[in-house]
């Protein structure tokens, strides 16, 4: 502003300087905006065209319904790791899922001022917490309670590490998780919904359960979607907890490998041999294209479901 | 079951399963402040002392080296992250972008949020592969800058989002830029945003799977950009896997200074958010 040169010219400059930075601003700004659909893309890409040599040479269903996984000998069957997967996951989706909906609803209709703030900063810390921490309490806690106690009970036989430790844990690392985002979808809902099903005769049950719960539906569905991708690709705690033994699980105290473990337990040893590299890289492939499928499949519903239950 | 009964019944039930949640938090913090802090504070010099060049055989010498990798990792990736995440946020929110293209980005978006972590490190590893380099501090900075990007993208659109209408109005009213406007937008949303990228830092200094194999697994002190490192998080990982009782006591000691760090973080944003909930012009009262 204090410029000898004269006020118009020096006007005329700043405005093109202005100019300027909203110009080379707005490139960078939309270079950041595409930036987010590249990634995504340069992903799939990437381990779509490292994942072709095993796929030319190794038939796909073969890679999925075999269950003799032996790289040394180019045999590369995902079913032990796929069954792994899909036990631990319906398992501690089994677990967390009823819990995590009644938090919520504990936390968005029942609690109140200091209470309701206290236990929602907890559920945060919980969220936060490294999983490699929770694999390091698991195992002087849930270990030896699954390995000592719980098996013996039911009669069988385990060391602790196995799939029910892993789901047990996992449904514990996935809760914070649905609970944050069902609180969000039910703090949402106007309280006039409330007050109408009370001013009828409702009880307070009977709201939650025919008014708030349908009206919240889509946003906790597509909690509890995204939190089943959590779980899915999980690396982690499960490489800490599941005894890593490529063969079918045949009970929930068995050891297993999930999709994730598969690329801990191997990589470092067998980057060399290219077509393991390439199972591995498959292994990743997977991963994304079924946690994204998820995404994707929460996003539809969650729209289908809006359309339905509206309020 | 009369419908009071029921009730009452359902009443207990939400109680008891916050309560879960709750205890086993309280579980989880207190193990390992317990053993964590027992092994720390009976041997505090362990989490600054060089490691020995047999650190995970005889557990000679402590866990400096992965203390460093981590604030050498996680800075740097921080600050690139959020540096992306900002302005795509501001793309997203402000008025560069149409209603429609904003949203196909946020759907990319949500779907990199929910990729694995795992899947960002054998990304990059393809990566290192597919150019011949190796494994080191370098590419574990990209691996969780990739992972952080949308996180913070998404702490920093709710604040944005939050920022009051009235400041875009007010500076366009005044005939700035779209530019300038954002900026003093941003500007309102400030504590927001340093928040959220707080909490970007927080889930990236605790996450292992993404560095697992782009950092390497190094037992020796970091040695340059490109140079093998190891975070705290896969020290740990490593640690508790040993054979050596007194590596895996260090894993209680490493995953104490952990935890008291990302719980130290939680604070601090917490702190911030609500800072910014009293002190924005027009925000929410609280």
């Amino acid at each position: 502003m204090a410029d000898s040169t004269g006020g118009a010219q020096s006007g005329g400059g700043r405005l093109r300087r202005r100019l300027l930075a909203e110009r080379a601003s707005s490139y960078w700004l939309r270079g950041a905006g595409y930036f987010a659909v590249a990634l995504f893309v340069l992903i799939v890409l990437t381990l779509l065209y490292k994942s072709l040599p095993l796929l030319s040479e190794y038939s796909l269903v073969r890679a999925i319904t075999s269950a003799n996984w032996d790289p040394a000998q180019n045999e590369f069957g995902f079913m032990p790791a796929i069954v792994g997967t899909i036990y631990v996951t319906g398992l501690s989706m089994l677990m967390g899922t009823p819990i995590a909906i009644l938090a919520a609803i504990y936390i968005a209709e029942y609690a109140e001022g200091r209470t309701q703030a206290l236990v929602s900063s907890f559920i945060d810390v919980l969220a936060a917490i490294p999983s490699v921490i929770f694999g390091l309490v698991a195992l002087v806690v849930v270990v030896p309670f699954v390995g000592d106690y719980l098996a013996p009970a039911v009669g069988a036989n385990a060391t602790g590490l196995g799939i029910l430790t892993v789901s047990l844990v996992m449904a514990i690392v996935v809760t914070p998780f649905m609970i944050s985002l069902s609180v969000e979808s039910l703090e949402a809902l106007p309280d006039e919904l409330r007050e109408s099903s009370l001013g009828v005769g409702a009880t307070k049950w009977e709201t939650i359960r025919s008014v708030l719960l349908r009206a919240a539906g889509p946003g906790i569905f597509s909690a509890i979607l995204l939190g089943f991708g959590r779980v899915f690709g999980a690396t982690i705690v499960p490489a800490m907890l599941i005894g890593g033994q490529t063969h079918v699980p045949d009970s929930v105290f068995a050891t297993g490998q999930t999709l994730p473990t598969l690329i801990v337990n191997d990589f470092g040893e067998l980057m060399s041999l290219p077509l393991t590299q390439s199972a591995l890289i498959f292994v990743g492939l997977m991963l994304v294209v079924v946690v994204w499928l998820f995404n994707f499949g929460a996003m539809l519903v969650r729209r289908r479901l809006q359309r339905r239950w509206q309020f | 079951m009369d419908r009071y009964a029921k009730q009452r019944l359902v009443g207990a039930l939400v109680r008891g399963a916050a309560a879960l949640v709750v205890a086993v938090m309280v579980l989880v913090v207190a193990v390992t402040v317990y053993r964590g802090g027992r092994v720390f504070l009976t041997n505090p010099s362990v989490v600054v002392t060089p490691p020995g060049s047999r650190y995970m055989l005889e557990a000679e010498g402590g866990f400096l080296h992965a203390v460093l990798g981590s604030i050498f990792i996680v800075g740097p990736a921080t600050v690139v992250s959020a540096v992306l995440a900002v302005s795509t946020a501001t793309y997203l929110q402000s008025d560069y972008s149409s209603e429609r293209f904003s949203e196909v980005v946020n759907m990319f978006l949500n779907v990199l949020w929910g990729t694995p972590p795992i899947v960002y490190g054998v990304f990059v590893l393809t990566v290192i592969i597919a150019i011949g380099a190796r494994t080191s501090l370098f590419f574990g900075i990209v691996a969780i800058a990739v992972f952080q990007y949308p996180i913070m993208t998404r702490y920093t659109d709710e604040a944005l989002r939050s920022a009051p209408g009235t400041v875009r109005e007010a500076t366009y009213g005044l005939g700035a830029t779209r530019f300038e406007s954002a900026i003093m937008t941003a500007r309102a949303a400030l504590p927001g945003i340093v928040a959220g990228v707080i909490m970007g830092f927080a889930r990236g200094i605790g996450d292992a799977a993404t560095v697992l194999f782009t950092a390497g697994r190094s037992t020796r002190m970091p040695g340059g950009p490109f140079e093998p490192a190891t975070t705290l998080p896969v020290l740990i990982f490593d640690q508790a896997m040993s054979f050596n009782a007194e590596v895996r006591s260090h894993a209680y000691a490493a995953s104490f200074v952990l935890i008291v760090v990302v719980l130290g973080l939680i604070l601090l944003s917490k702190l911030l958010a609500g800072r910014y909930a009293r002190f924005a012009p027009g925000g929410r009262h609280s």
